[in-house]
């Protein structure tokens, strides 16, 4: 048999995802873990250009890859873990992780594959024309019939902006720094004190 | 043909593998936390094939808005891991019981 170009691409990268997911989680470095997961997002992204989701699949590489996972790896560099520590409870933990992702695999299987459900029934989506923007079909519906839904995103990300910096933000002891506040609000008693002499005679 | 089915047994494995990776890692929060974000992949991938296959932009739409706040959670969840390190000078999972839970 062979395979269509769709089927060859989908093929690839379905395999490119599976592997670097399952590098992701057996990888002993972190660094490596976080490279894996961009290649993971990267092949995702493919997938999801393939089923004509090029916004999406575009957003996906610019959100994750470029924001997301390089805060990943700037904090995987910022701490030392332990390495050894974290194998030695790879081992304890190893089976039962086994067990329960093949439990959750074979469920999810069993949904998927059920005659029921009738998924497999479904046709196949036909090529949209050259000149469909998914773009403009998506923000088409994310500013009009989504609208509050997206400016309840926009105030997500500010909570999540100011959240983030408020925790992380740290005041040393002992560094050195103006506050303009002092500085705008000193009177002048703070800074001039004057000093009654008594003038010496002359000789 | 590519069918429906390829691409939710797709999602299916992938979500099972980040499944496994949270009883694999325990001792190191971060890989914790790219689980999490591997699992918000599979749904993601769910929501876009059922879009794809049903005609309808609703599933990409839902996915613009959990990447928004899976990138909120990823932002809030590194920078509350940066306390605990700072605090614990460890992010081991199994050390982190001051609550007593």
């Amino acid at each position: 048999m062979s395979l269509s170009p769709q089927e060859l691409l989908f093929y690839v990268f379905g395999t490119a995802l599976i592997g670097s997911a399952f590098a992701v989680v057996t990888a002993r470095n972190a660094v490596h873990s976080a490279l894996f997961l961009v290649l993971a997002f990267v092949s995702s992204a493919c997938l999801w250009v393939l089923l004509q989701a090029e916004f999406l699949g575009i957003a996906l590489v610019l959100v994750y890859v470029g924001a997301v996972m390089v805060l990943f790896l700037f904090v995987v560099m910022m701490l030392d873990v332990d390495v050894a520590a974290v194998r030695d409870s790879a081992k304890r933990a190893g089976p039962l992780g086994g067990l329960i992702a093949l439990l959750v695999i074979l469920e999810l299987g069993y949904v998927v594959t059920a005659k029921r459900l009738g998924l497999d029934l479904l046709p196949s989506p036909v090529p949209k024309p050259g000149d469909w923007s998914n773009t403009l079909e998506l923000g088409r519906e994310i500013y009009t019939r989504y609208i509050f839904a997206f400016e309840v995103a926009g105030v997500i990300l500010l909570v999540g902006i100011v959240a983030a910096i408020a925790l992380t933000l740290r005041r040393r002891g002992g560094t050195r720094s103006q506050d303009p506040a002092v500085q705008v609000s000193v009177k002048r008693g703070d800074r001039v004190r004057m000093v009654k002499l008594p003038s010496e005679e002359r000789r | 043909m590519i069918s429906l089915n390829h691409y939710l047994a797709l999602g299916a494995v992938l979500f099972g593998l980040s499944v496994a990776g949270m009883y694999l890692n325990r001792r190191n929060v971060i890989i914790l936390l790219m689980c999490i974000e591997l699992m918000l992949l599979a749904v993601n991938i769910n929501f876009v094939a059922f879009s794809a296959y049903l005609d309808d932009l609703a599933g990409q739409v839902f996915v613009f808005f959990i990447l928004t706040v899976a990138a909120a959670e990823a932002a809030i969840g590194l920078a509350i891991l940066v306390v605990l390190f700072r605090n614990r000078k460890s992010i081991d999972v199994d050390a982190l019981d001051s609550l007593r839970g």
